[in-house]
């Protein structure tokens, strides 16, 4: 499967930063209420958080938080034919949408000790660990470009961007990752 | 040796590390630590600029921001060339090239000073009385002359090679000016553990504490507090300390704006770093500790270079190092400007005699000025100065008890320092839009209520004196109150003489009491007349004098007069700050599809579709655009082509009521659509207008598959969240954008079928099991795959939807397929084209905002008896069902090889008289290859009726003829569409 981002090398900043794009993934959103939530969350493998921005994830499986009835689902590649059919008849008699976006979207992470710095030259949120804390996630935008934007180490961002959008994000970062690399 | 007037010790300059720099050419040598002016002034260069208007000699009159003459150029190589820079905040390093500005052919002699000496022809306004006769004149010799004249340095010309970047920050305490009062601020915020950010212009964080010589703080001298107290703020994790970091701008909800410089300072910058970076802060409180600038007094012919601000001069010799000249004559309506004489005669200046309009000064400096034996004439003014260069004699007259003048005495000197008191700097106060009081003891404005949660503190606030900024908590010894001030114009007796009050704008006391005569009351009116205040500085230096000038002149009092906005910035900002990194590629996202890399390898030219790349056409060898989308269009109706659609945005519309919301939303019927079938949607606003259309596919009795135009997408998926969100709430439908998950690969023509049926699995593409306007899901070469059977060219076509990552290869494998039979890759181009041909409309092109479905001829495609969609109210309003809309028609040239321009007007007769109005537009017109001649869609007035009419497109090279015809050039009978 090509990835939007395939053929990146990482830019890496030995002890400061690193910025990877991250393979590809089988994702859906789901949109429903709390009770289809909950029974989706026990189909999924993966509990689907109602606090506002929030992720709860495993090794595996994510589920974020983005709307009072919206969650972006990521799980292993590979797997979106299964996962259908398990939320499906979980939730067949409750009203819910699933749609696959596998595709719809790049990942890539960004980490290290420089990495709230790095995100701050396209994007407005206070990235401060008190306010931005691990697990927190939310639609925002980086420049010009909107992007699913989740903490999910404690040093490290994972943010999903529209296929389209990927090469500009990951353009714009390098640019911005560059007065990082002189320490 | 760094300069004739450098002292042996002292300052914070590094005399054992000289730097080369050249100014107009010369080569000077400065002392790393320097600013270009101190540097200067160490080698005994007072003269920095020639002034705007009359070309006057001007020399360095401060020590920092306010700096209104001395500005320089300052070249970097090819395209970085930065104008107007004061030369009192530029850093020198080693190498730098400085130039001064406005002056031909050289600094000292200056061609256009004859200026000078038509002073009296060009007073305050003279351009909109000395040239209105003959009135012809104006526009041809008065202005381009005049605007040849004005202007300061000389803008770049190549593109800026500098990088720039931009940084948001968020803290609880944002500190603007690290002087004393900002340091104790931040100090206290960081002890409460806030996230500080303290910002100061200067190179070195301090303000006065850097010039402090004098006063003990906590039994230090005051460097050595500063460097404790700025130590200990820089191992606190959470502050940061941005040093050349101008906050230049204040806006609402605790915003704002710092512009770092980076760079510029550095003889060898690392290439990795920017030149500047502009900061956006959001703070939950901001501490305005922007200190005072120190008002010039207003006396004739005050203007000459070797007059400074008298604590502008002691700061060069504390801080730098640099004594101003051998001689001073001081001129002081201010204590501190007595413990500026006390400090430049420690260091061996001679001090002529101090000047002092007030008749009487018994504060601590004056005290001890005169204890010193420093020569002191009260109730004394400066009448008049001489040099050219430089001063060289001040003329010192006696203040009567009636304010009158009298007697002269000349006394020499090289330097003449003047204080008027302290002006707050409340700018960035008053840009939070917080409000001034007026304080008669200071002579000032000070910061009044806010709406923010903002505060100012110490000398910006009108509190002066290392105390009023430490605090109680921080013992500090001898630091003298320091009082007096004075604002507006000194008393003279001398009519005729020039008294300058902003340097900048060469703007004179009596330009303002001309303005004041010439019936101008508001001082914004006033300001603008005589510009006063509207030069690159924004009148730090001037604008208190000339309120107190235009307040005196009028008989009102200072607050009553009032005083001009402060605007964003503070200081001038470059537009690469601004624009950071949104520049060349970054400009914009450039959006590509998954088959991009294919077009680009097949040499496919492209065209920008808002932020998309899509190809345009796939020109061969020798092919012009042409000949490609002739080749095209005649490959994809003889056989086939296969086309990327990929950009078309695609919404997912799931739920129990997801036929009702479509009803709700679109013109047409879709109860009734079964699953598995299409229908072409049209999408009004709500005034009735087609704002957007698109094949619509029931995947399932709860699942559609919407599409839009590629430039719609965004807007109908808002519309529509919009709809459901405020309007529809009891539906129970969810949207998801699936722009980007599919590909979308279009394969057209009569061998469309053909070149699918090897590819595809689970579905079955014969005419009678799968009809034009069905959807199925199945794979395509592999992949799973929803395949529509659409057409927007009248031929045979499949559209195949298949999840992005596999476009490329599920492209390839179709292109595979499609070259067995002849068939070609096309662009965007031969798709218009083939689409025109078949009267297809375009959203966009054959529709402007104020076309109803009807004016297109999609009447049909309204649904029959339902009782409501958006825009169907609209769609019975008078003017919609009146004659005389224009209506899509097609239009064939009198001349079949004659390609019509898009946007030509339609009308009836071949040479209309001026003023006849339009009969409508050509909205799009191409070469057809398959009907060998030229075609067009246009709206026509009541074009339906207009049919076999004849029309005319004027054209600047004589109308052209038309027929009118029906929209469908090509097939009208639609027999293509099986194959």
């Amino acid at each position: 499967m090509a990835d939007a981002l395939e053929g990146r090398a990482p830019i890496v900043w030995p002890d400061r930063l690193r910025v990877a794009a991250l393979p590809p993934q089988a994702r859906f959103v789901f949109r429903g209420d709390a009770e289809a939530a909950a029974r989706a969350g026990d189909a999924f493998g993966a509990t689907l958080p109602m606090t506002p921005c929030r992720a709860a994830a495993d090794d595996a499986r994510a589920a974020l938080w983005l709307g009072p009835d919206e969650w972006l689902l990521l799980a292993p590649p590979g797997t979106e034919d299964g996962t259908a059919r398990d939320i499906a008849a979980a939730l067949a008699d409750l009203p819910h949408a699933l749609a696959c976006v596998s595709d719809r979207h790049a990942a890539l992470t960004v980490s290290g000790p420089r990495a709230e710095t790095l995100l701050a030259a396209g994007c407005a949120l206070d990235l401060d660990p008190r306010a931005f804390p691990q697990g927190m996630c939310t639609r925002s935008l980086l420049a010009k470009a909107e992007i699913v934007l989740w903490r999910h180490q404690p040093a490290s961002f994972r943010l999903e961007v529209r296929r389209s959008f990927a090469a500009y994000v990951w353009d714009f970062l390098a640019e911005a990752a560059r007065e990082h690399a002189s320490a | 040796m760094t300069g004739a007037f450098r002292t042996t010790t002292g300052g914070r300059i590094d005399r054992a590390r000289p730097l080369s720099f050249r100014f107009d050419g010369r080569a000077f040598t400065g002392c790393a630590g320097d600013t270009l002016a101190s540097a200067l002034l160490a080698n005994g260069v007072h003269l920095a600029g020639r002034s705007f208007k009359y070309h006057r000699p001007r020399g360095i009159l401060a020590a920092g921001a306010e700096e209104p003459n001395a500005l320089v150029g300052i070249d970097r190589g090819p395209g970085r060339y930065a104008p107007n820079l004061r030369a009192t905040q530029v850093e020198i390093h080693d190498g730098l090239v400085a130039e001064s500005q406005n002056r031909t052919p050289s600094l000292r002699f200056d061609i256009a000073a004859l200026a000078d000496f038509a002073a009296p022809l060009i007073p305050a306004g003279f351009y909109y009385k000395t040239f209105m006769q003959p009135a012809g004149w104006w526009a041809k010799l008065y202005e381009p002359r005049i605007r040849a004249a004005a202007g300061l340095g000389r803008a770049p010309r190549g593109a800026d090679p500098d990088r720039y970047t931009q940084r948001y920050a968020h803290c609880e305490t944002l500190v603007v000016g690290a002087g004393p009062a900002g340091i104790a601020a931040a100090r206290a915020a960081a002890a409460r553990g806030d996230r500080v950010i303290l910002c100061d212009e200067q190179a070195e964080p301090g303000g006065s504490l850097l010039a402090e010589t004098r006063a003990r703080i906590d039994g230090l001298c005051a460097q050595d507090w500063l460097a404790a107290a700025l130590a200990e703020l820089a191992a606190e994790p959470r502050v940061t300390i941005l040093p050349r970091t101008t906050a230049f701008g204040y806006f609402a909800q605790n915003f704002v704006a710092l512009a770092e410089r980076v760079t510029d300072h550095l003889a060898v910058p690392d290439p990795n770093l920017p030149r500047e970076r502009l900061w956006q802060v959001r703070a939950r409180e901001v501490v305005l500790a922007t200190g005072a600038i120190e008002r010039p007094l207003v006396f004739p012919e005050n203007d000459r270079p070797g007059i400074m601000l008298a604590d502008s001069a002691r700061t060069y010799l504390a801080r730098y190092g640099v004594k101003p000249g051998c001689r001073a004559l001081v001129l002081a309506a201010h204590d501190d400007a007595y413990g500026a004489a006390l400090d430049l005669a420690a260091a061996g200046m001679e001090i002529a005699l101090i000047v002092d309009p007030r008749p009487a000064a018994d504060g601590e400096l004056p005290r001890r000025a005169m204890a010193a034996g420093l020569p002191v004439r009260m109730s004394a003014t400066v009448v008049g100065t001489r040099g050219r260069l430089r001063v060289h004699e001040a003329h010192v007259g006696t203040i009567g008890a009636d304010g009158g003048v009298r007697g002269v005495d000349v006394v020499s000197c090289d330097t003449l320092l003047m204080s008027g008191g302290w002006t707050p700097s409340v700018h960035l106060h008053s840009q939070a839009r917080g409000k001034l009081a007026f304080r008669a003891d200071l002579q000032a404005f000070v910061p009044g209520a806010t709406p923010q949660a903002c505060r100012s503190v110490g000398a910006c606030a009108g509190e002066f004196g290392l105390q009023a900024a430490l605090g109680p908590a921080t013992r500090v010894e001898d630091d003298p109150v320091r009082e007096g001030g004075f604002a507006g114009a000194l008393p003279h007796d001398r009519p005729r003489a020039r008294a300058f009050v902003d340097f900048q704008n060469d703007v004179t006391a009596k330009d303002l009491t001309l303005a004041l005569r010439e019936g101008f009351r508001s001082i914004e009116h006033v300001k603008r007349y005589t510009t006063n205040g509207m030069a690159t500085d924004q009148g730090k230096t001037s604008n208190i004098n000339a309120l107190a000038i235009v307040a005196a002149a009028s008989g009102r009092a200072i607050p009553e007069v009032g005083l001009t906005s402060f605007r964003q910035p503070y200081t001038p900002v470059t537009f690469g700050a601004f624009a950071g990194t949104s520049r060349g590629e970054l400009f914009d996202p450039v959006r590509t599809t998954p088959i991009h890399g294919w077009a680009v390898a097949q040499g496919a030219i492209f065209e920008d579709v808002g932020q998309w790349k899509r190809a345009h056409h796939f020109p061969r060898p020798g092919e012009d655009m042409h000949a490609a989308v002739r080749r095209e269009c005649a490959a994809v109706r003889a056989r086939a082509g296969i086309f990327d659609a990929s950009t078309l945005g695609k919404i997912e519309v799931v739920g129990r009521d997801a036929a009702e919301f479509l009803e709700r939303l679109y013109v047409n019927s879709w109860k009734k659509l079964e699953p598995g079938r299409c229908r072409y949607g049209i999408l009004l606003n709500e005034a009735g207008f087609v704002i957007d259309d698109g094949v619509i596919g029931r995947l399932a009795p709860d699942r559609f598959h919407v599409t839009t135009t590629t430039g719609g997408a965004a807007r109908v998926l808002s519309m529509m969240e919009d709809y459901v969100q405020t309007e529809w709430p009891d539906l129970q439908i969810w949207l998801t954008s699936t722009t980007e998950q599919w590909a979308v690969i279009a394969v057209q023509g009569p061998k469309a079928r053909e070149i699918l049926a090897p590819l595809t699995e689970g579905i079955d593409l014969s005419r009678d099991a799968f009809a034009h306007m069905a959807v199925r899901e199945g794979r395509v070469a592999g992949v799973p795959a929803r395949l529509f059977r659409v057409s927007f060219t009248g031929e045979l076509g499949f559209e195949v939807n298949v999840p992005a990552g596999q476009g490329r290869a599920v492209w390839e494998a179709i292109w595979e397929q499609a070259r067995r039979h002849d068939a070609v890759a096309y662009g965007t181009e031969t798709m218009h084209v083939l689409r025109a041909e078949k009267g297809y409309i375009i959203v966009g092109q054959e529709t402007d905002g104020t076309v109803v479905p009807d004016d297109l001829g999609l009447g049909w495609a309204i649904g029959k008896g339902k009782r409501d969609f958006v825009g169907k109210r609209s769609l019975s309003r008078p003017d919609i069902a009146a004659p005389g809309r224009k209506q899509l028609v097609g239009l064939l040239s009198a001349d079949p090889g004659h390609v019509l321009d898009e946007g030509a007007q339609i009308v009836a007769m071949r040479d209309p008289p001026p003023g006849t109005p339009a009969l409508g537009h050509v909205t799009s017109s191409y070469w057809s290859a398959t009907l060998g001649r030229s075609i067009a869609l246009a709206l026509v007035a009541d074009g339906r009726a207009r049919h076999g009419q004849t029309l005319f497109a004027p054209m600047p090279g004589g109308a052209v003829p038309v027929a009118v015809t029906g929209p469908v050039f090509h097939d009208p009978e639609g027999r293509s569409l099986d194959g």
